[in-house]
């Protein structure tokens, strides 16, 4: 029977030669991941049991990124307890403040996911390492715990949706724009209990880094997992971080598919999530009356490298607006680095921005940028609900950081384009 | 199994993010979690909730973070089932994981309101609304997961084989 990408990957797992959807099946894991708010809850559970050990020291990755450095008393009891177990486990991929970075930047980074692996992890971006060709699902504390303890997680088979991409895309359309465009297309429930599998030949004009941007928002679909075909970017990526074996999986050309969506790259602009769900995209040009107090540029959507080079293009030799605070979060503390000496870091601060060490922090309503009543932000995260970043009559606006540099120079919503035109 | 109680109904895309704020995962407490249930959207809900009502949610409930808080702190307010038109995956899997009980019925997700008394048989997946005098059927438990929800939680179902 033809199967999709992800359901290969699967079967793989389960030891069958082939899976359906809807089947429940107990897969192998090649990785187990928690952070610094989910794992406290999985070492409860998993003590409470008396699990007596973790499967394997070196397939299990923690870490601390949300409320860190702690953001108060309990956010370090948190961490010290995940310090604690890590230690007492003998965890070898635990990090902490100094080496950490957001899970979902970090772990791909560090080469801790490699294509055709799957992986869960207690984060629902988990989803993200599918760019990589990788089965990777967020799931809760219990699976993590059972995870830990077992190496296996119980999956129902999803069906999946094919995104076809064609076309190049223009100047300043990053995955982000990619992702904003099928949710609002799609809607947030629009690929539930379902896989999105990206093919077509506009795959290979994304980068790794728009791939992880894509990926990454595969579960503002409401999808099980996203997945990218793996080329010759992809193995390019692998190179030098990965040094294990892996294995390349491919969709079955006649695989079974509930419907494809269309997407000509050549034809995106770059758009924002209204508030407060991220189907509520619009073009930026359309929605630039809108005053704002706040930019985030950051998250594991959209903290890489090219991220902040893409934003320092457009902020640099300019100043932030009056009465915007724009706060810049590199996603790991090599990204961290690379953008000190790209001078990106010194092109951010010249022009008015806080620059941050490696946390998830305000994309969460955590710490370091949270909106007080009315107030509102363009944050490159990843999701603007109700009360997400602080006082519940705050507003998200979400969007990739083109769009987020140029509304941190004009102080409203603007797109890249006004900039380039002379809008400062 | 058997549930009675009654009805908080809610709307569509009910998220993580209301059913718990982030700012409160600082503790994973039960209690702590139970208090600020529901408060960016119905800040009563706390203090009015009794032990066995009933949740009944739109589409895509739960919908947003990996939580698990989010499926304990209804559980912890003494909630004894979600009923919803559709729920998030994650979602789904967390409240079974934890034996939350929660049931997919579009039917009754549609016709219940606010404060109507119901009761719900998990075996047969029937729903009745006392209230208004009407029954809903939902579709009953796989077996695989029935095994979960009967032992209270996938780690006493693991650690009982
Ligand atoms: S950056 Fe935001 S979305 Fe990503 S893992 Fe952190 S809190 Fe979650």
């Amino acid at each position: 029977m033809a199967m999709t990408m992800t359901q290969k990957i699967l079967a793989d797992h389960a030891g069958l030669p082939e899976v359906r959807a809807g089947q429940l099946i107990r897969a192998k894991l090649d990785l187990v991941l928690g952070n610094d708010i989910t794992t406290p809850v999985a070492i409860n559970e998993f003590e409470k049991h008396g699990l007596s050990g973790v499967f394997n020291r070196d397939k299990i990755a923690i870490v601390l990124d949300h409320f860190t450095p702690n953001k108060d008393i309990k956010a370090a009891e948190q961490s010290k307890q995940c310090r604690e177990f890590a230690k007492c486990n003998g965890i070898t991929h635990f990090y902490d403040v100094g080496q950490m970075g957001i899970e979902h930047a970090l772990l791909p980074e560090q080469g801790l996911v490699a294509a055709g692996e799957a992986v869960i992890g207690a984060d629902s971006h988990t989803c993200t390492y599918g760019a990589l060709g990788a089965f990777s699902t967020g799931v809760g504390s219990t699976d993590m715990a059972a995870g830990m303890a077992t190496g296996e997680c119980w999956f129902k088979v999803p069906s999946a949706i094919r995104v076809r991409l064609t076309g190049q895309p223009k100047k300043w359309i990053g995955g982000k724009d990619v992702v904003l465009t099928l949710i609002g297309m799609i809607g947030v429930d629009g690929a539930r209990y379902q896989s999105l599998e990206f093919t077509g030949d506009g795959v290979a004009a994304l980068s790794m880094d728009d791939r992880f941007a894509i990926a990454n928002m595969a579960i503002e679909a409401g999808a099980k997992n996203g997945i990218f075909p793996v080329d010759e970017a992809t193995i390019a990526y692998m190179k030098g971080r990965v040094n294990r074996e892996y294995q390349v999986y491919e969709a079955d050309a006649d695989a079974p598919y509930e419907k494809t969506v269309e997407i000509d790259l050549s034809e995106l602009r770059p758009v924002v999530a209204c508030p407060h769900l991220p189907s509520n995209t619009k073009p930026a040009d359309e929605v630039n009356d809108i005053a704002i107090d706040q930019v985030v540029i950051g998250s594991c959507t959209n903290g890489r490298l090219s991220d902040l080079a893409t934003a320092a293009e457009i902020i640099k030799g300019r100043k932030v607006a009056e009465n915007v605070r724009v706060i810049v979060i590199p996603a790991t503390q090599h990204i961290y680095r690379e953008a000190m000496r790209l001078g990106y870091l010194y092109t951010f601060i010249e022009a008015g921005c806080a620059v941050s060490t490696p946390t998830c922090g305000p994309c969460l309503g955590g710490h370091m940028g949270i909106m007080a009543a009315g107030e509102r932000t363009v944050a490159t995260t990843n999701r603007n609900f109700v009360g997400r970043m602080g006082d519940p009559s705050s507003e998200i606006y979400l969007a990739g950081p083109a769009v987020a540099a140029a509304s941190a120079i004009l102080g409203r919503i603007a797109s890249p384009e006004e900039i380039e035109q002379g809008g400062n | 199994m058997q549930a009675n109680g009654t009805v908080f109904v809610y709307g569509d895309n009910v998220d993580t993010d209301v059913i718990i704020p982030a700012r409160y995962l600082n503790s994973s407490d039960p209690k702590h979690l139970a208090s600020h249930c529901m408060e960016d959207i119905d800040a009563a809900f706390a203090q009015k909730v009794r032990p066995g009502d009933i949740i009944v949610g739109g589409s895509n409930f739960g919908c947003g973070s990996s939580r698990e808080h989010a499926p304990l702190a209804i559980k912890s307010c003494g909630v004894s089932c979600v009923i919803a038109k559709s729920f998030a995956r994650i979602f789904y899997r967390n409240s079974i994981n934890i034996g939350l009980a929660i049931l997919e019925c579009p039917q009754a997700a549609e016709n219940i309101r606010q404060r109507d008394e119901i009761s719900i048989d998990f075996d047969s997946g029937v729903i009745t609304n006392k209230t208004r005098e009407e029954t809903y059927q939902a579709e009953p438990f796989p077996e695989f997961i029935r095994e979960i929800i009967n032992a209270d939680g996938l780690l006493n179902s693991l650690s009982k084989c």
